[in-house]
C-alpha cells in the first residue's frame, strides 16, 4: 500500500516538473532580486521589511497558484487522457491515488518552497549583509505557508474529484479568499443573533482559517510566534487537510468513471 | 463491492472526526490570538497606501474595515475596556478609503466620544472625525447635528455646538429643527428641553431598533433627572420652611401640592432617604440617569448611541 502511494506521490512529482512548475522559480528570482536593488536604493529603512514581505507573500501566492491548477487537473485530467483506467486496472485502489496524487503535489510544493525560501534569505543577506536571529522567525512563517498549502492542495483535489477544472479552480480560489478573511467571518458570528448566528458560525468553521496561518506582516515586524500556536495551527492544517482529502476519498469512491 | 463500503466508511468517519477536531482546535487558536487579525491589519495604518494597494475595490476596503471597527468596539465594550487605542485609526483608515460611508462617521463619533465605559472617551478625535465627514459631505446635514450633539453632549461647548447646527441649519433640506437647537445653544437655557429635544429628534430620524432603544432610554434617565431636582429642590424648600427633612416622600408631596406620590417613568414611587436624598428605587432600569442615584452606584456600562 505505502509503495503505491510512493509511487502515485512520485508520478506526479515527475508530472509536475515535466509541466515546468518549476519555472515559477526563475519568475520569484527575478521579482525578488529586482525588490531587493530597487528597494535599497529608493526607499529608507524598510529595505528588510519589503524583502521578508514581498518574499514571503510571494511564496505564498506562487504555491496557492500552483496548488490550485496543479490540483484542480490531478484527476480530470487522468479521466480526460484515459490514463486513470490504466492504474486503476492495476492492484491500486481508489484511495491509495487520491492519497497519492496529494502526496505527491504537496511534495511539488514543498521543494518549490524550499528553493524560494533559499532565495529569500539570499535577498535578506543581500539587504542586511547578516543574519541575525529574528530571521529565523522566516521559517515559522514559511512553515504555516507550507501547512496552508497542505490545505489549499486537499480542496482542490476534493473539489477535482467531483467537478470540471475550471469550476474546481473557482471553489478553490473563492475558498481561499474566504479563508483569508475568516476571522471578519467570526467576528460577524459573534455579532449576529439566533439562526443567522448560527448559521454564520457554522460557515466560519467550515472555511479554512487562513488568516491564522498568516503571520507574514508579524514576522516581518519580528514578533514572535507562541510555540503554541504553531502546535495549533499545525494541528488545525493536518485535521482540516485530513477531512478534506477524506471528503474527496468519499466521493471518488462512488464516482462513475465509466 | 465490501472493499468500497469499508473505505468509505471509514472516510466518512475521518471527514466528521477532523471536521470536529479541526473546530476544536480553531477554538483554541482564537483563544490564543484574540485580537490578532485587529493588530496586523494596523501594521498598514497609511491610509493612502491601502487606498492604492486595493486596486480601486476601495469601497469593499473600506466596508471590511468599517466592520472591523465595529467588532473592536463591540469585543471591548462587552469587556467594559476603559481604552480603544485602535479605534480612532480603523476609522480614519475607513473614512479615508470611502468619504462617503456616512453611517462610520455617525457610529464612530458615538463611539469615540461619549466617556469609558460607555465609549472611548475621545470627543476630540470624534470632532476630527466629523469634520472629515463634513468636508467630504457638506450637504449631509445629519453630520452637523452629530458634531453639534458631541459638542453639546460631551464637551458641554454650548458656543460651538451653536455653530454647528447654525452651520447644519444651512444646508438644503436641513431638519428644521437645527435653527431651533441653534438658538437654544446660543442661550444655553432649558437644558432639560434641549437634551429632550435632541434625544426625541433621534428617536424620530432613525429605523434602527438599537440607536431608537438607546434614544428610549435616555429620554427616561432625563425625566428622572428633571423630576429628581425639582423633588430635591422642594425638599430644600421644606427644610427652609419647617428647620427639618420631611419624615417621607409621602410628606414631601402633601407639602408641595402634588396630584400625589411622584413616580419614576416605570410607576416606582421615589424614595426620600434619611440624609434627604431623592432615590429611584430601581437604579439598574436607568442606566444613563446622573441623578437620583444612591451614592456610590455604578451602572451597568450600555452603548451611548447619538443620534443618526
Amino acid at each position: 500500500m505505502k509503495a503505491r502511494i510512493a509511487h502515485i506521490a512520485s508520478n506526479t512529482f515527475r508530472e509536475a516538473v515535466r509541466d515546468r512548475v518549476l519555472y515559477n522559480l526563475i519568475a520569484f528570482a527575478v521579482l525578488l532580486s529586482g525588490a531587493a536593488i530597487l528597494v535599497g536604493q529608493i526607499s529608507i529603512e524598510i529595505e528588510k521589511l519589503v524583502v521578508i514581505n514581498l518574499g514571503l507573500t510571494a511564496v505564498s501566492l506562487f504555491g496557492i497558484v500552483i496548488a490550485i491548477f496543479i490540483g484542480i487537473g490531478l484527476v480530470s485530467k487522468e479521466i480526460e487522457k484515459r490514463t486513470l483506467y490504466t492504474v486503476l486496472s492495476r492492484p491500486v485502489r481508489r484511495w491509495e491515488f487520491i492519497v497519492g496524487k496529494f502526496c505527491g503535489l504537496a511534495g511539488t510544493l514543498v521543494v518549490n518552497t524550499f528553493f524560494m525560501a533559499i532565495g529569500v534569505f539570499a535577498a535578506l543577506f543581500y539587504v542586511s549583509h547578516k543574519f541575525v536571529r529574528a530571521d529565523a522567525l522566516v521559517l515559522v512563517a514559511l512553515y504555516f505557508i507550507v501547512l496552508e498549502f497542505l490545505i489549499i492542495c486537499s480542496l482542490a483535489l476534493l473539489f477535482s474529484s467531483f467537478s470540471s477544472p475550471l469550476l474546481s479552480a473557482v471553489f478553490a480560489f473563492s475558498l481561499f479568499v474566504i479563508g483569508s478573511f475568516a476571522e471578519d467571518l467570526r467576528g460577524f458570528a459573534g455579532m449576529a443573533h439566533g439562526f443567522t448566528r448560527w448559521l454564520v458560525t457554522g460557515a466560519a468553521y467550515l472555511v479554512p482559517n487562513f488568516s491564522a496561518l498568516n503571520v507574514i506582516s508579524s514576522i516581518a515586524h519580528e514578533q514572535p510566534v507562541a510555540a503554541q500556536l504553531i502546535w495549533h495551527n499545525t494541528l488545525y492544517a493536518l485535521f482540516y487537510a485530513t477531512m478534506a482529502l477524506s471528503g474527496a476519498v468519499l466521493i471518488f469512491e462512488h464516482r462513475n468513471l465509466k | 463491492m465490501k472493499q468500497r463500503r469499508k473505505v468509505s466508511l471509514v472516510a466518512g468517519a475521518c471527514v466528521v472526526v477532523s471536521l470536529a477536531a479541526s473546530a476544536v482546535t480553531l477554538h483554541r487558536i482564537d483563544q490564543l490570538r484574540p485580537q490578532a487579525t485587529i493588530e496586523e491589519v494596523l501594521y498598514l495604518n497609511s491610509p493612502k497606501v491601502l487606498k492604492r494597494a486595493s486596486l480601486g475595490y476601495d469601497g469593499l476596503l473600506a466596508d471590511i474595515y468599517w466592520t472591523r471597527a465595529v467588532q473592536y468596539f463591540g469585543g471591548r465594550h462587552h469587556n467594559h475596556a476603559l481604552s480603544y487605542n485602535l479605534l480612532y485609526p480603523l476609522l480614519e483608515i475607513t473614512t479615508q478609503l470611502d468619504p462617503r460611508l456616512i453611517v462610520a462617521y455617525q457610529f464612530g463619533a458615538s463611539f469615540l466620544a461619549p466617556p469609558p465605559p460607555g465609549g472611548a472617551g475621545q470627543p476630540e478625535r470624534a470632532i476630527q472625525l466629523m469634520e472629515y465627514g463634513i468636508q467630504n459631505n457638506p450637504d449631509n446635514w445629519k453630520l452637523y447635528y452629530d458634531l453639534g450633539f458631541v459638542y453639546y453632549m460631551n464637551l458641554k461647548d454650548y458656543k460651538q455646538a451653536a455653530a454647528a447646527f447654525e452651520r447644519g441649519s444651512k444646508v438644503p433640506n436641513a431638519h428644521p429643527f437645527l435653527r431651533l437647537l441653534a438658538a437654544q445653544m446660543a442661550e444655553h437655557a432649558g437644558e432639560f428641553d434641549t437634551a429632550r429635544m435632541m434625544w426625541s429628534a433621534t428617536y424620530q430620524n432613525t429605523q434602527d431598533k438599537l440607536i431608537r432603544q438607546n434614544a428610549v432610554e435616555h429620554l427616561r434617565a432625563l425625566r428622572v433627572e428633571e423630576d429628581v431636582t425639582h423633588l430635591q429642590q422642594a425638599v430644600t424648600r421644606f427644610g427652609e420652611r419647617t428647620g427639618r427633612l420631611p419624615a417621607s416622600i409621602a410628606e414631601l408631596a402633601a407639602a408641595e401640592s402634588l396630584p400625589g406620590i411622584p413616580v419614576d417613568p416605570d410607576g416606582h414611587s421615589y424614595k426620600l432617604s434619611p440624609e434627604g436624598r431623592i432615590e429611584v428605587r430601581v437604579p439598574d432600569d436607568f442606566p444613563f440617569a446622573t441623578k437620583g442615584l444612591p451614592p456610590g452606584f455604578k451602572p451597568h456600562p450600555q452603548f451611548d448611541s447619538q443620534p443618526q
